[in-house]
């Protein structure tokens, strides 16, 4: 497994593909894939240039706290890199 | 874009991911001759170079959230292969719409009126 | 105008839709339209369209029974599957176009379970168009946050000491679980293997059937 990392809180309007619920959620990079032309570029008929695509695994404990109906399962979802900063040692 | 922004701090109504939500309707249907079509012609335009699988998505994203339970799937993705088409430059509404009046006049069902 | 052959079963054994007997309606028409003028300036024509329905039709769930039955018979197959799942199963004629696909596999510790939250991303040449729970909002929304209700409301309970993974299907990836094979199949021919797998279980919210009943609806 790689890197720990979360993914940028921010709210922009558009065309995104990072979720909402899992933004501000840190996770650990499961593989590393690409790179992918960027679909919030692509959505406005710009050619989007190529970015790293990361699967990151997160657990339900990390996403959803004290509400997850099972803290030990796991999410994986692919984040394009310029959503993703390095995190803090746990 | 921003017309479809339901909550306050920007999260958009198509990102459902963790939302509240009632039981899952497992009833399936079959897809209707009409509806195939509407599928075919976004793989084909989009295979194309017409518009990107992005570009139907984002205007999927920005009809407003009664679209949802208002239009099935493939009423909005015909919408969405349309609008997509007249940003191409492929198609302008204007013909669109001509066309569709003069569909009507062909008949009151899809099989008068397809094929015609 | 070819006469369209579309008209009888659809491939479910079902009648379309009985869209001959309803008024017509604004979607309706303006997918004539669009269709129409599309075939008018040369972008597509009739028989590029029929064509792309045909090979949609014949994209049926057994494409993905049969992926997985190799997985489950050919060790070079499923080590291919874990490199490099697009290139293996491309050589088995199921050609993914653009997208990646990535096979994850269920263990006794470990089931997997697939969803777009944002969309409906879904892995099409292996399982055929998604079905409407898919897209549903309540998949959609509930599958990421409470996984097991979900399971639940689909008929299947797993062990607390069975982990859940949820794959959110967010960019070029698709995926296809590889269900575990049943006891009891040692030796069960590849085809026999793949009437076991049913399409729900390649999506994560269904198990195989068992090789004791086979025949039954899952």
């Amino acid at each position: 497994m790689g890197s720990r990392v979360r993914v940028h809180n921010d709210m922009p309007p558009g065309h995104i593909r990072t979720p909402a619920y899992l933004r501000g959620k840190c996770g650990v990079i499961e593989r590393t894939l690409g790179p992918f032309p960027n679909p919030e570029q692509l959505a406005y008929r710009h050619s989007g240039a190529p970015l790293a695509l990361h699967r990151v695994r997160f657990t339900m404990a990390e996403v959803w706290g004290a509400a997850a109906e099972t803290p030990t399962d796991t999410i994986e979802a692919e984040i394009y890199a310029h959503w993703l900063e390095p995190a803090d040692a746990a | 874009m921003t017309d479809t922004i339901t909550q306050g701090d920007g999260h958009r109504w198509h990102d459902m991911g963790g939302a509240a939500a009632g039981e899952i309707p497992l009833a399936d249907h079959d897809f209707a001759l009409w509806e195939k079509r509407v599928d075919a012609l976004m793989i084909l335009c989009s295979a194309k170079g017409h518009f990107t699988v992005d570009g139907l998505r984002r205007v999927l994203e920005d009809m407003p959230p009664s679209s949802f339970e208002e239009l099935s799937y493939y009423e909005r993705w015909i919408a969405s292969v349309s609008q997509n088409l007249v940003e191409a430059g492929v198609l302008t509404t204007f013909e669109i719409g001509e066309r569709m009046s003069a569909i009507r006049e062909r008949g009151p069902t899809y099989g008068d009126a397809a094929d015609g | 105008m070819p006469h369209d052959h579309h008209d009888h079963l659809s491939p479910s054994g079902h009648p379309f839709r009985a869209d001959d007997d309803h008024p017509l309606s604004y979607w309706q028409t303006m997918e004539i339209s669009v269709r129409e003028l599309l075939i008018e300036k040369g972008v597509t024509t009739a028989a590029e369209i029929a064509h792309q329905i045909d090979a949609m039709d014949n994209r049926t769930p057994a494409n993905g029974a049969a992926v997985v039955a190799r997985v489950w018979t050919d060790p070079d197959f499923h080590a291919a599957m874990q490199h490099d799942a697009s290139a293996a199963t491309s050589e088995m004629g199921f050609n993914i176009g653009p997208m990646k696909l990535i096979a994850v596999e269920n263990t006794a510790d470990l089931h997997n379970i697939v969803v777009c939250t944002l969309c409906s991303c879904y892995p099409r040449n292996l399982l055929g168009l998604p079905p409407d729970w898919y897209k549903s909002r309540a998949y959609r929304s509930r599958t990421v946050r409470e996984p097991r209700r979900v399971l639940a409301e689909f008929g299947v309970t797993l062990p607390s000491t069975t982990q859940i993974r949820v794959h959110d299907s967010t960019a070029d990836m698709r995926y296809i679980v590889i269900p575990a094979r049943p006891d009891g199949t040692d030796g069960w021919s590849k085809d026999d293997l793949a009437h076991l797998v049913t399409r729900d279980s390649m999506v994560g919210t269904g198990l195989p059937k068992s090789p004791d009943a086979p025949d039954t609806l899952a």
